[in-house]
């Protein structure tokens, strides 16, 4: 493997990160979104806040990590992105700044209209900021970002019919692993009835996922031809253990094994962003930019690889530190209220 | 690789956003480097002495700490992204260049961020004293993150680790490129800049409340310990400002003219204190004569170089914003190194805080005056190193994003960011407010 492909390897690890992690913080806030009222609401966003609360900080680092080693790696394909794709990468921003702060503002206060007024705030940019990274990648993916500065249709690049399809289908796998995760979560809080409710929505959010994945497809075969090809081509295994992961998911659920559902359902949204990197290897951006192309030089890909390489040293343990200690019960009380 | 030309376009809307947004997260980004320092110290004075004044400080102080670290995270993401969207033309040729500090405070940000979730949500699942060092990661990852950030715009300054022949890069050293001469004196300086804006700042909140008469122990501590901290690393801050100075002087002799004022290369030239700069010279200066020579090259007669030696179009456009940027960064540096003296003469006399209000109000003028010190620090550097964006490399406007309507994200952040400046105001006054010891 090439130095180059070792580290586009370790900026979709990256992705995938994101995706799963930071992926579910935004689909808890959808949840957060829809969970009811203020009274009748209560139970679901204090479960909500509780899972999320220590790991969502951790968890979005993830986006800056794939930033920064794309920007090192691959400038070219950093420049072009970010030149065309400016208008839904500054909104996505905009999403990321309102949310991370209406959460911790949220925990600050007390009155029902301030903590209706900083939840409003964080649950819709959980939806917004997933679009726009969503209708990105799909810009991206449909070939609509060609190489260089600003090269593209500002607009037209991200608001065809590809894009926003990928928009969606963020938001709705968003929702699909954060539900997952939460009646996991809610079963360790013993309360029995958060669990029976976000069992439904995990099985609704997986249906419409795997319902917005399939009507995908076709959305790809009219606009987007070259990436349908490397799916049902080169990336034909990974959609099948993805579709096949999905289904085992909502069995799971369905039968109450939730533990195990979160490692299918995380395997099956894994599989699907493999799958589009399996089928357009090795381009970055159609035509005309591949890995090898957009490589930074050999001595720095070197450097940011053994840099990443002594930091997950320290950031492997580090992780699963964070994520063990707040998977077990707290010894002493439950969460605060919010 | 090629270097890819951008079609040229006008910086000012760009230049806007990125100052904008840059000058609101480096106050948030100060406190997420010093603030974790003051808790933790507060947290094992609490823990060694059973001092309830401390451990309360310690509680206190981490719920303010993760308000502020939040916002500043995700304020500091938006710099991410506004590097591509924005600066497109230098991230396209020089991203490869600049990454490796990137990358590496990538990993120390990650680090922050995952001890800060256990040592903020962890106070009832840890024995106090792993507690404890769990608070540790976050404040080494923060002056680590600080150090390797500044790397990045030290870079900027006096860029070194790459060759460029025929129009492509061919060489990169991206260990060369982050230890630029400028990495030393740049990031020594804003790491202190960050720990002295977090130690008057804070103390400066304890100072406002004693003029309101709360006297307690627990409003004494709050502003002793961050204002002692603050205090001993001024005087450090004014010898690191001196070296970073003489290091502009040297590797960028444009910028120092633009710092003094100075219009043309000069032997023994004078130290000019404020006035503007205007058709071509300084007017209303106080000279200081061969001041500027002995302070740069430590010799009264030393030729200093004056915005003259390079051409019109190579010099920064608002020299009187540099200059009187500069002026007021080291009067209010001097001021509050009296502010640091008068403290530890009232100690060395009696072991006590003085005692009258002026000394309080002082106090409370000092998180401001520290915040305004920074930057106007940062002014002075950026606005100093115009019309380039990499030193004598690559020109503003040749690595902006030239799409159009650029300005209305400028807009959308000045919005944005009033409404966040307001509330997160308001949540810090209120977590200030409850829970006051009675």
């Amino acid at each position: 493997m090439s130095l180059a492909n070792a580290l586009a390897a370790v900026m979709w690890i990256g992705v995938t990160c994101y995706a799963l992690f930071g992926g579910a913080d935004f689909g808890a806030g959808f949840w957060d979104l829809v969970a009811g009222g203020a009274r009748r609401g209560a139970a679901q966003r204090r479960l909500i806040e509780h899972s999320i609360g220590p790991v969502w900080e951790a968890n979005h680092v993830w986006l800056i990590f794939v930033l920064v080693v794309m920007w090192t790696g691959f400038p070219a394909l950093f420049g072009a992105v970010s030149s065309t794709l400016w208008i839904p990468l500054t909104l996505a921003a905009f999403g990321v700044i309102v949310r991370g702060s209406a959460f911790a503002f949220r925990k600050t206060v007390t009155a029902t209209w301030q903590q209706r007024s900083f939840g409003a705030a964080f649950a819709a940019s959980s939806v917004i900021t997933p679009f726009f990274l969503g209708a990105t990648a799909g810009a991206v993916a449909a070939r609509r970002v060609p190489p260089g500065i600003g090269a593209g249709r500002p607009v037209a690049s991200w608001w065809n019919p590809v894009s926003v399809m990928t928009g969606v289908l963020a938001v709705v796998v968003c929702a699909y692993l954060a539900a997952v995760y939460l009646t996991a979560d809610a079963r360790r809080s013993g309360d029995a009835s958060l669990v029976a409710q976000f069992r439904g929505r995990a099985l609704g959010a997986g249906v419409a996922a795997g319902a917005v994945a399939a009507a995908g497809l076709l959305f790809l075969h009219a606009d987007a031809a070259a990436l349908y090809h490397g799916l049902l081509h080169r990336g034909l295994p990974l959609v099948i253990i993805s579709a096949a992961a999905g289904v085992v998911s909502l069995a799971l659920l369905f039968r109450s094994y939730f533990r195990t559902a979160r490692l299918t359902a995380a395997l099956a949204v894994t599989a699907v962003l493999w799958a589009w990197a399996a089928a357009q290897y090795p381009d970055l951006l159609g035509p005309g930019l591949t890995i090898g192309g957009a490589a930074a030089n050999r001595s720095v890909l070197v450097a940011t690889l053994v840099s990443l390489g002594v930091g997950a040293v320290l950031l492997v343990p580090s992780l699963s530190w964070l994520y063990i200690l707040f998977q077990r019960p707290s010894q002493s009380r439950p969460p605060p209220a919010a | 690789m090629a270097l890819a030309a951008a079609r040229v376009a006008d910086p000012v809307a760009a230049r806007s956003q990125m100052g904008f947004s840059l000058a609101w997260h480096i106050i948030l980004a100060c406190f997420g480097v010093g603030f974790p320092g003051l808790v933790i110290f507060a947290e094992w004075r609490g823990l060694r002495t059973g001092d309830a004044a401390y451990r309360l400080l310690a509680r206190r102080w981490a719920k303010v700490l993760g308000v502020l670290f939040a916002v500043g995270a995700v304020s500091g993401t938006i710099l991410s992204v506004e590097l591509g969207v924005l600066w497109s033309g230098l991230m396209t040729n020089y991203g490869q260049v600049i990454g490796l500090p990137f990358a590496i405070e990538g990993i120390a940000f990650f680090i922050e961020a995952i001890f800060l979730g256990i040592y903020l949500y962890g106070w009832d699942r840890l024995p106090p004293k792993v507690h404890l060092l769990s608070g540790l990661p976050i404040f080494a990852a923060g002056l680590a993150s600080a150090f390797f950030v500044v790397c990045a715009n030290a870079w900027m300054n006096t860029p070194t680790g790459f060759t460029v022949s025929h129009g492509r890069i061919t060489h990169v050293d991206p260990w060369a490129a982050m230890f630029n001469p400028a990495t030393g004196p740049e990031t020594a300086h804003m790491i202190l800049a960050a720990l002295m804006v977090t130690g008057f700042g804070v103390a400066s909140v304890y100072a406002v409340a004693m003029l309101r008469g709360r006297r307690d122990r627990y409003h004494r501590l709050g502003l002793l310990i961050p204002l002692t901290g603050a205090a001993i690393l001024t005087p450090v801050q004014i010898v690191v400002g001196d070296w970073a100075a003489r290091m502009v002087a040297t590797y960028q002799p444009t910028k120092l003219a633009a710092m003094e004022g100075l219009a043309s290369t000069t032997k023994g030239a004078p130290e000019a204190l404020f006035g503007y700069f205007s058709g071509g010279r300084l007017h209303d200066a106080l000279h200081i004569p061969d001041g500027l020579s002995l302070l740069a090259r430590l010799n009264p007669h030393a030729a200093i170089q004056g915005l003259d030696a390079v051409p019109a179009s190579d010099r920064p456009p608002l020299v009187t914003l540099v200059h009187l940027s500069f002026d007021l960064m080291v009067s209010i540096g001097f001021g509050l190194l009296a502010l640091g003296a008068w403290l530890a003469w009232s100690w060395w006399r009696g072991r006590e805080v003085p005692r009258t209000a002026w000394f309080l109000r002082a106090v409370g003028v000092s998180g401001i005056a520290a915040v305004a010190a920074m930057e106007l620090g940062w002014i002075t550097t950026e606005v100093g190193r115009q019309p380039w964006i990499v030193y004598r490399v690559l020109r503003v406007a040749n690595a902006v994003n030239p799409e159009p309507g650029i300005q209305y994200g400028f807009y959308a952040v000045v919005a944005i960011y009033a409404v966040l400046t307001v509330i997160t105001i308001a949540v810090l006054r209120r977590l200030a407010t409850t829970g006051q010891p009675t």
